[in-house]
């Protein structure tokens, strides 16, 4: 047991590192502009006086370095610093949109994972037929298609011309549950047709690497039922490629939803995200970009512990 | 009971009946399947459905039938052992070399095939389509036709020289890391792990949030987001060539490791390379179009099927789907791509399973 917690602290240490490395590219990276933040935000009619008083107040005249921990600092408590555009707490503007945003992304994948490992794993087992075939080209046309063109699809035909379902996402507090899941349908449906398609590609994949190992054909061989083959001799051993799948896709859902909440107006972190790059409001851009980073982070990590858990030959390394 | 239903279900039952005469198994009990499923959605969505089903399973047809013809017509203009390879070709993926074919058509003859310039307004805003105007007039009257036209040569373009970039330096570092190995095979490797822990779009955002959303931005930022993927892949490859004999052989002889690289590893790593190419341009081609519709790629008035989704948005709720047209060509072409890639990574790695 000792040894699992070692790996396991191991890996968090190396998660923790890449993190503190990406906060340093975050962080410098806005110290490339030519100039400095404050002449990027305020433009080329700005007087010294305003370059000046912006420079003193986002405290631009410390050192870099400096500057970089004590937002390094701020930032592990959850203290962002202020907007730049409307000298609001960068914490209270993205706090609550956060909350909506994994809201958003747990609804998809409650729907998806269960309905793609499924999938995914009857797909693998009814390899090379015509239910594969049909299933192959559906997917990738799934994953080839940009998240905003499913988007438009279903908000298209469930809500434009059938109005089943409401186009645009708005929440308020007031809303009860059922509504609550009704209204946010459509934007969770498209993340799910996406991640869905990724992961019953990958399902498929892991599972035929599996049933062409050679303990499988001898457990075939030596007369096994076929249901049994699956469930005694496949299936202890498909669990780390499937955990593994499903904490990649997980991460992946966590990007797909930056474009999926702009078209369906969703209030989560991405939509902030996207405002903030185009108003060049850097310290909600680095805010969310390290929120987003984290969440990756974390789940790839939580990845490599799952397959290390359920795989014994992992658990003990040579 | 209208015509076209009895038809419908008579050439249905017909195409069984040979299918099954003929000992096409497969054939049958799709067409026999689709005869039962067809039964219960004519009696639940009526003509209509039959109709879509009629329509889908024509274009499907259609499809199939074009792709033959042009892997035929490659065949037949091909040299002899290409054509050879080519004659093995699915026709998914002949449909995918159909398909590229035709965007490349369209994005180098774009100003003589266009019928209006990208940026002629010649309409009111949102005018529906007319004998000059195929698809109508986009938000500002502008001809939706001859903006997609161009869209093939803007964002296709700016997707394959990022694409380019991303794989020249991925490529590179990698087989540098596998013939020097080292300090220098660490620090490369290490930095594409930090890179490749950062979500692409999100990291995208950050670079174009600092240096503003201009072509030349968009394709280093996009080429050094990509660049890990194509380093590890080419380090794998490379590192699986450079431990054979003849590598031992050449250095031995005192070749240099631009020779090693050039003569000895990259003939050997080709393969997997050009498919990988193929994925990364799905993947960048995705993020691009992404951006641009979030407003951050090419920007106006150049044509570019991201923002033109974005700035016509509004006719979906008038239950047009122009707007939806740009964003189909993206998808029609990542497919295309991806049906392709599939067919030579199935050859190159000799899977059968």
């Amino acid at each position: 047991m000792g040894d699992i917690t070692k790996l396991i602290a191991r890996r968090l240490g190396f998660g923790l590192l890449t993190l503190l490395v990406i906060s340093i590219i975050i962080f410098f990276m806005v110290e490339l502009l030519p100039g400095d933040i404050a002449e990027a935000v305020l433009g080329q009619g700005a007087t010294p006086e305003t370059v000046a008083a912006l420079r003193e107040q986002m405290g631009l005249n410390d050192p870099a370095l400096v500057r970089y921990f004590s937002w390094l600092g701020g930032a592990v408590v959850g203290d962002f610093g202020n907007s730049i555009v409307t000298g609001a707490r960068v914490t209270e503007v993205i706090g609550e949109r956060f909350i909506n945003t994994l809201f958003l992304a747990a609804y998809a994948a409650v729907i998806a994972v269960p309905f793609a490992v499924v999938l995914g794993i009857i797909v693998a087992l009814l390899r090379n037929t015509l239910f594969d075939r049909v299933a192959n080209v559906l997917t990738l046309t799934s994953i080839s298609s940009p998240e905003f063109f499913l988007g438009y699809i279903l908000i298209l035909y469930l809500s434009v011309k059938t109005s089943m379902f409401p186009a645009i996402a708005s929440l308020s507090s007031d809303m009860s549950f059922p509504e609550l899941l009704h209204r946010t349908f459509l934007p969770a449906l498209t993340l799910v047709l996406v991640v869905t398609a990724h992961m019953m590609r990958m399902t498929r994949a892991a599972i035929i690497n599996l049933l062409a190992s050679p303990y499988i054909e001898m457990a075939r061989l030596k007369g096994t039922p076929p249901w049994r083959v699956i469930v005694r001799h496949a299936l202890p051993n498909a669990w780390a490629p499937i955990i593994n799948v499903i904490a990649l896709n997980l991460a992946y859902l966590i990007t797909g939803v930056v474009l999926v909440e702009v078209v369906f107006v969703y209030p989560g972190i991405g939509q902030a995200l996207v405002d903030a790059v185009s108003k060049r409001d850097f310290p909600v851009v680095q805010a969310c970009c390290l929120i987003f980073a984290a969440t990756f982070i974390l789940l790839n990590l939580a990845a490599d512990v799952g397959a290390i858990l359920t795989n014994p030959r992992l658990r003990h390394p040579k | 009971m209208s015509l076209f239903v009895i038809i419908y279900f008579i050439a249905l039952v017909a195409a069984s009946c040979l299918a099954a005469y003929y000992k096409q198994r497969s054939a049958f009990v799709l067409l026999f399947s689709l005869t039962l499923i067809s039964f219960v959605l004519g009696i639940v969505g009526g003509a209509g459905a039959l109709r879509f089903v009629a329509i889908s399973a024509g274009l499907l047809a259609f499809a199939a039938g074009v792709s033959y013809c042009f892997r035929e017509f490659l065949v037949v203009i091909a040299p002899t052992a290409l054509g050879k390879e080519l004659k093995t070709a699915p026709l998914t993926a002949a449909f995918g070399m159909f398909i590229i074919f035709t965007y490349a058509i369209a994005g180098i003859f774009a100003p003589w095939i266009a019928p209006f310039g990208e940026s002629e307004v010649i309409a009111s805003a949102f005018a529906p389509a007319d004998d000059t105007m195929l698809l109508g007039a986009d938000q500002l009257g502008r001809d939706m036709f001859s903006r997609i036209i161009y869209g093939a040569r803007n964002t296709v373009g700016l997707a394959l020289s990022a694409t380019l970039a991303a794989f020249f330096m991925g490529a590179f570092a990698g087989l540098l890391a596998a013939t020097r190995g080292g300090w220098l095979d660490q620090v490369l490797g290490r930095a594409a792990d930090v890179i490749m822990a950062i979500p692409s779009l999100i990291f995208a955002l950050l670079m174009l949030s600092i240096f503003g959303p201009q072509v030349f931005v968009i394709i280093v930022a996009v080429a050094i987001i990509y660049a890990p993927r194509v380093f590890r892949l080419t380090r794998a490859v490379a590192g699986n060539v450079v431990v054979m004999d003849y590598i031992e052989a050449a250095k031995l002889r005192g070749e240099k490791t631009g020779y090693l690289i050039r003569k000895e590893i990259l003939p050997n790593a080709t393969a997997p390379l050009v498919a990988e190419f193929g994925l990364e341009f799905c993947f960048v081609f995705l993020l691009v179009a992404g951006l641009s519709f979030l407003g951050l790629g090419i920007q106006p008035p150049t044509a570019d099927w991201g923002s033109m989704v974005r700035e016509n948005a509004t006719l979906i709720s008038f239950g047009e789907i122009t707007p939806l047209i740009p964003a189909a060509a993206i998808a029609l072409l990542t497919v295309a791509v991806n049906f392709v890639v599939d067919w030579m990574l199935f050859r190159s790695s000799g899977l059968k399973e």
